[in-house]
């Protein structure tokens, strides 16, 4: 008995945590290799892309997965980052790139408290269905003024190359860590706003709103910061998409179908979980890519890209039902496990050992 | 207005400082009443009082004319069959109802509609019948909320963890560390609140409630649907926290048995009426008491309890 209460204690006390060396791992490769290594197909197509969705997914997970309020206006949000970032940089040349990027952030964060008021009111279905209004309000007005532009008469930008200090970031590995190093602090700061008072705050009024305000949860506030910092990141993932992944944009690549997508893959990867977000982003970047080598595999020509678009939406569809049904918790839940399942093996060896 | 109720006043009673019903009971004057100096300064001064609080949903009276007053210390208890407005009452003086008519004096304050917002700052805390926890924060988490409202670092400050925000949470941490003790809930501190038994929840939710070492305690039947083991413990722990922290609670029951050992005066509803008040003894003889937890019909009133 003693000796399991001390076993406990040890690894209380001890640090480095299988989850922290994880993470750990994660970042001497992303930083130490994957910059080296990788090809430029691999950086530009697939990572960079997937980081800027992966920072969209914890943004609406803060505010969808942690704080309960239904989103389907992401891509407006990303959109409102993008043409803000354009904006800042065109008009305030001076302005280095970083703090367009974050300015953009705060204006997708104000655009975003505007779109959250309604949940003031509203909940659930009612609410989703208002932050419609954000998606095609601002697709509209991005396509009707043409000043956000720069007067290109269908709303195309043109983003500047990424620069950081004055020295440009040209080739995909320049590219890739700039996203890296945006997404990394962008959720560092997240996991520590969630793990603080206000974490919690968002949770309770989630899972109980009525007793959230009997104990003293300022209720309308904590709805509004959800809004505020989720449009925040998500506004700054649409400048990563923008200027780092496609560098020419259109209102319509941030259209409804964009944010489907960015709920998809917080319901796949896992509800008010970080790292669900990016598991989920990772699979949603993937998994279209598989499936059309599979589907040349085994369909050989037959499987053109209508029809893999086709397929793909099938068994997306298919995966949120089963998902929904048999695993709410997403692909994390199933990753937590296996951890678990690791983490317990390598107890008992351990203890054989010892 | 309480018929019933009064009858049989005996000295106890009185001494206890209850106010007939019918007299009007004015704000009492004055400073605003310090906390935690309350009990000290005058042990029979009322904490909570309704007057002649009336409440319809549509066209069913929940609550009717209702007059009741909470002293300072008491475990009050308020029982009554299903569907009597026990709930409704309690919904009442946390703000969550607002009355059709009537006024709920909070300590010197009156109010028309209790603020829930500000409900904890008023130094209310409140149960509910149905666990009202939050499933997704573990134990600890769901008893630090408790002390949310003396949370004052922003959300920028949190961030960063300013000393503010640091010292805030180290005091919050230790405070539902000791309440998890003083529940007994050690062992279920780190588990996710919507995993844990029945009873288990029940507790918890008592421990978030408690943790800001409210004046006035509303227990939303906090005995319903745990096991006759729990239901003795719970009761423990309802009395402890009135011996060790003063607090005065408020407990709602649909079981007359239950609360009989564990009240200092019970009130009796039955139809959104006050039937009864005074002590376990005296509400155990009353007739009319007797009569709405037998289910005796009286004439012209079958078509009320059908
Ligand atoms: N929110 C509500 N809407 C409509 N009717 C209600 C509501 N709350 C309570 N009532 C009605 O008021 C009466 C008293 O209910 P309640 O206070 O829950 O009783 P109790 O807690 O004593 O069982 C019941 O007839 C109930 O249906
Ligand atoms: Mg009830």
């Amino acid at each position: 008995m003693s000796a399991l209460v001390e076993q406990a204690q040890l690894v209380k006390t001890s640090w480095l945590t299988p989850s922290r060396a994880g993470i750990a791992l994660l970042f001497v490769a992303a930083y130490g290799i994957v910059p080296f290594t990788a090809s430029g197909y691999l950086l530009d197509a697939i990572l960079t892309p997937f980081l800027a969705l992966a920072l969209a997914a914890v943004g609406l997970n803060v505010l969808t997965g942690y704080a309960g309020q239904v989103s389907l206006g992401s891509a407006a949000f990303m959109a409102v980052g993008a043409y803000a970032a354009y904006n800042f940089n065109l008009r305030i040349p001076e302005l280095p790139l970083l703090f367009s990027l974050v300015l953009a952030g705060v204006v997708a964060a104000a655009v975003g408290l505007v779109f959250g008021l309604p949940s003031l009111r509203l909940r659930g279905f009612y609410l989703a269905v208002s932050t419609l209004a954000a998606q095609f309000f601002v697709q509209w007005a991005l396509t009707k003024f043409a000043w956000f532009s720069n007067d290109n008469p269908s709303g195309v930008i043109d983003a500047p190359p990424l620069s950081i200090a004055g020295a440009l970031l040209t080739g995909a590995p320049g590219r890739y860590v700039f996203c890296l190093t945006i997404v990394v602090v962008a959720t560092f700061l997240t996991v520590r706003l969630l793990g603080s008072q206000s974490g919690r705050n968002f949770i309770a009024v989630r899972d109980h709103e009525v007793a959230a305000k009997v104990i003293g949860v300022p209720v309308l506030r904590t709805k509004l910061l959800a809004f505020g910092v989720s449009s925040f990141l998500v506004g700054i993932a649409g400048v990563l998409w923008a200027f780092a992944y496609l560098r020419t944009v259109e209102p319509d690549g941030f259209n409804l179908d964009r944010s489907f997508q960015i709920l998809f893959i917080i319901i796949i990867g896992g509800l008010a979980s970080i790292r669900g977000s990016f598991l989920g982003a990772a699979f949603i970047v993937v998994f279209p890519l598989l499936l059309s080598r599979v589907g040349e595999a085994l369909l050989g020509n037959v499987f053109d890209s209508g029809v893999l678009e086709m397929s793909q939406r099938i068994v997306i569809g298919g995966l949120i039902i089963v998902f929904l049904i048999a695993e709410p918790k997403g692909l994390v839940a199933l990753v937590d496990r296996l951890e678990e399942q690791v983490s317990r093996h390598a107890g008992r060896l351990k203890r054989r050992f010892i | 207005m309480s018929m019933v109720a009064t009858a049989g006043a005996d000295a106890l009673v009185v001494t206890r400082g209850q106010t007939r019903a019918g007299e009007a009971v004015p704000p009492a004057s004055g400073a605003p009443l310090a906390a935690g100096s309350l009990r000290a300064t005058d042990a029979a001064a009322p904490l909570l009082t309704l007057q002649d609080i009336s409440l319809s949903f549509g066209g069913v009276t929940a609550l009717q004319a209702i007059d009741l007053q909470v002293t300072t210390g008491e475990i009050r208890a308020v029982i009554g069959p299903n569907g009597a407005g026990k709930s409704s009452l309690l919904n009442v003086v946390s703000g969550l109802y607002r009355p059709d008519s009537g006024v709920v004096l909070l300590g010197d304050k009156g109010f028309r509609h209790v603020p829930t917002s500000r409900l904890a700052a008023l130094g209310v805390a409140r149960t509910f019948q149905n666990l009202a926890l939050f499933k997704g924060l573990s134990v600890l988490d769901n008893v630090m909320m408790g002390l949310v409202h003396h949370r004052r670092a922003g959300f920028l400050r949190q961030i960063v963890v300013s000393p503010r925000a640091r010292r805030e949470e180290a005091d919050s941490r230790a405070a539902a560390e000791a309440m998890i003790e003083f529940l007994h809930l050690e062992p279920a501190k780190d588990r996710i609140a919507g995993g844990l038994p029945y009873g288990v929840q029940k507790r918890v939710e008592l421990a978030r409630a408690l943790v800001a070492r409210p004046k006035l305690l509303l227990l939303d039947e906090p005995f319903a649907g745990v096991t006759l083991t729990e239901k003795h413990e719970l009761a423990q722990h309802v009395r402890n926290a009135r011996d060790t922290y003063g607090t005065t609670i408020v407990l709602i029951e649909h079981d007359i048995g239950v609360v009989m050992g564990l009240s200092d005066r019970v009130a009796v509803l039955d139809h959104g009426r006050k039937i009864a008040d005074g002590t376990p003894d005296q509400v155990r003889a009353d007739q009319a008491v007797i009569d709405a937890y037998l289910g005796v019909a009286h004439e012209g009133e079958t078509e009320l309890v059908a």
